[in-house]
């Protein structure tokens, strides 16, 4: 696990760690020092701090430990001023874990400091709580980047979300149960209840009075996530702009004596930006209309032709079909080479019984008894690879009348 | 032959130029515009027989442009130029509307042949128009038909918008099926009106759906 994480971090050197130890500014508690040394040691932060915590046990070992490192070690330098957040859930957690490690401690030492038995379990149980819910924001985010990455929707987000309450139910029902244990151990149940009212009635009090401030509050910061969502997206469409489209821009400039070389550039752009622009919503290559796009992009690109498919229907590309799609980069490559024109007309229509391509141009066409042999091959290599599966081609030509070959295959079993 | 009093809308200017310059003497531009509200102004005053109408605008494109100036001057047709080539903005354009969709990578010979042919009331369907509409009139076909006279394309009409997929002009396809080109002209008119008329649901669903180039 360990080292195939370092593998693929070692492949992608834009994420590869920093080979110096720094304190983190990025996601940091107090001083980043956990964060930074977990970053170092490709541990996971909280693996370093349960650690720290874990130290401290003994004699308060961690603490100090902590305090070393943060004298010694530097800060990370950091470009952008927004990055110096500390991370909420990580504070958090790190807060419960801490409860959490002090029950622990209470537990082992049996110390006399908060009386012996009463405290005991409500801290366990409370702790145990906060961190099940402190864990759980991390999770959550977890969650949500595995989900972008899988693509997998709905399913996925029922489930994890049906996880989450189940958490935070799980981390409420046991921090009640923790004050509750306290409450009952210690005879002041009586005294809570109104010591409870009293407070929710100022709270309610506090929370009428400040409540116009605490709604803007919440409007600005939707507002700000909203701008900074915008800014995100800018950031990004000038940088795809500005590899894509500008350096294209550029090379048409540096083709100028070139007209052929320039609409081929001109032609794949355009292609690489409608494909940015429309179609983000996951077609797969596995189809017959993406995998007919593919090809006429690929002898766009390779011949300096324009290819204007035009695909009806569309279907699951199998050992048939993918014959029709490897005939059909035959015939187009063959009409980008051999016919003298600038664009190369694909049509293909897929029915229920049965699959048509029509690869035609307006080229110089020939005289089919009087081709030599090696177009003759080519030919040949188109049919018989019909042939095999199953299908049929033709060729329709006449000189300068242009060339087209039908491809006909049948989709049911013979 | 007289020329055709043609009116351009595009809001881009490099574009509006580049038309100018390709068409010259074949028609006669009348007016330009580089906006809705100009475009409706322009056409009204202008009265062309063919509006050359870019798609994308601001403003509402080209779709607000047909909305306003149709129920007023009804007489005006409309040829639509796009990059789009999305299925979404072509179907919508001509159930606008429009009588026919060209690319704006069309050469200025086809084009001026393709503002003569939608003066002469026929429709003009580039490869990828024949495309969508055989797409969207062959999906589910067990979805129930309404109106059989508008919501199902004959098979005539079918062989002629697949020649025109195919990259066949009018008079291949003619000699292909062994029909004039007046009666080519006939069927491609008869699809333009189911596709503006019918209210077969997948035309527009189809056409939302299939949100790709």
């Amino acid at each position: 696990m360990t080292i195939d994480r370092e593998r693929k971090e070692a492949t992608i050197p834009e994420t590869a760690v920093p080979a110096r130890l720094y304190r983190s500014a990025d996601g940091r508690l107090l001083a980043g020092v956990a964060h930074g040394l977990a970053q170092h040691l490709r541990l996971r932060p909280a693996a370093v701090r349960a650690m720290f915590v874990f130290l401290s046990i003994f004699g308060g070992f961690g603490v100090m430990l902590y305090v070393a490192y943060w004298a010694v070690v530097p800060m990370e330098p950091v470009l952008d001023p927004r990055r110096r957040r500390r991370s909420a859930a990580d504070r958090g957690s790190a807060v419960a874990l801490a409860v959490l490690a002090l029950g622990v401690i209470l537990l082992l030492r049996g110390t006399p400091l908060l009386g012996q038995s009463p405290l005991l379990l409500p801290t366990l149980l409370g702790g145990a709580g906060l961190a099940v819910m402190w864990r759980q924001a991390d999770e959550a985010q977890r969650g949500r980047w595995l989900q972008l990455s899988t693509q997998l929707g709905g399913v996925v987000e029922s489930r994890s979300r049906r996880a989450v309450l189940l958490r935070v139910g799980g981390g409420i029902a046991l921090v009640v149960a923790g004050i509750a244990t306290f409450l009952t151990l210690s005879n002041r149940w009586a005294a809570a209840r109104d010591g409870v009212v009293a407070i929710l009635v100022v709270l309610a009090g506090v929370a009428m009075i400040t409540g116009p401030w605490w709604w803007r509050l919440l409007a600005d910061l939707s507002a700000e996530r909203r701008e900074r969502i915008r800014s995100q997206e800018r950031a990004e469409l000038a940088a795809h702009l500005h590899d894509s489209v500008l350096q294209t821009l550029a090379l048409i400039q540096r083709h100028v004596e070139s007209p052929r070389e320039v609409a081929r550039l001109a032609r794949g752009q355009e292609r690489e930006l409608r494909a940015w622009l429309y179609r983000s919503d996951g077609r797969r290559e596995s189809r017959f209309a993406a995998a007919l796009e593919g090809v006429s992009a690929d002898v766009e690109d390779a011949y300096a032709v324009q290819v204007e498919t035009v695909v009806v229907g569309d279907a699951e590309v199998d050992d048939r079909l993918g014959a029709v799609v490897q005939a059909t980069r035959e015939a187009l490559v063959n009409a980008a080479r051999h016919a003298e024109v600038s664009t190369v007309s694909l049509y293909a229509e897929v029915e229920p019984d049965r699959v048509s391509v029509f690869v035609r141009d307006r080229g110089v066409g020939f005289d089919r008894d009087a081709v030599p042999d090696d177009r003759h091959g080519v030919q040949g290599s188109i049919m018989g690879r019909m042939e095999r599966h199953g299908g049929a081609a033709t060729v329709h030509s006449a000189p300068g009348a242009g060339t087209e070959v039908e491809l006909t295959m049948d989709r049911s079993k013979p | 032959m007289t020329r055709i009093r043609v009116f351009l809308v595009d809001d881009h200017s490099m574009f509006r130029a580049g038309v100018r310059t390709e068409l010259g003497d074949a028609v006669d531009l009348v007016g330009e515009a580089g906006s809705v509200a100009d475009a409706v102004d322009g056409i009204r005053r202008t009265t062309p027989e063919v509006v050359l109408l870019d798609v994308h605008m601001p403003d509402g494109g080209g779709r607000a442009v047909l909305e306003r100036v149709r129920p007023a001057q009804p007489d005006v047709r409309f040829l639509a130029l796009s990059v789009s080539d999305a299925a979404e903005d072509v179907i919508g354009v001509i159930r606008a509307g429009a009588r026919g969709y060209v690319t704006k990578t069309i050469s200025g010979a086809d084009l001026a042949a393709a503002i003569r042919r939608v003066a002469d009331g026929d429709a003009v369907f580039s490869p990828r128009l024949a495309g969508f509409v055989l797409d969207a009139f062959t999906q589910h076909p067990q979805q129930p038909v309404s109106d059989p006279e508008l919501d199902l394309l004959t098979q005539r009409e079918r062989e002629v918008l697949r020649l025109l997929a195919r990259g066949y002009a009018y008079k291949e396809i003619g000699s292909q099926l062994f029909i004039s080109v007046k009666t080519v002209e006939t069927h491609v008119s008869s699809v333009l009106r189911k596709l503006q008329l019918s209210n077969r649901y997948e035309v527009s669903r189809w056409a939302t759906d299939r949100r790709i180039v």
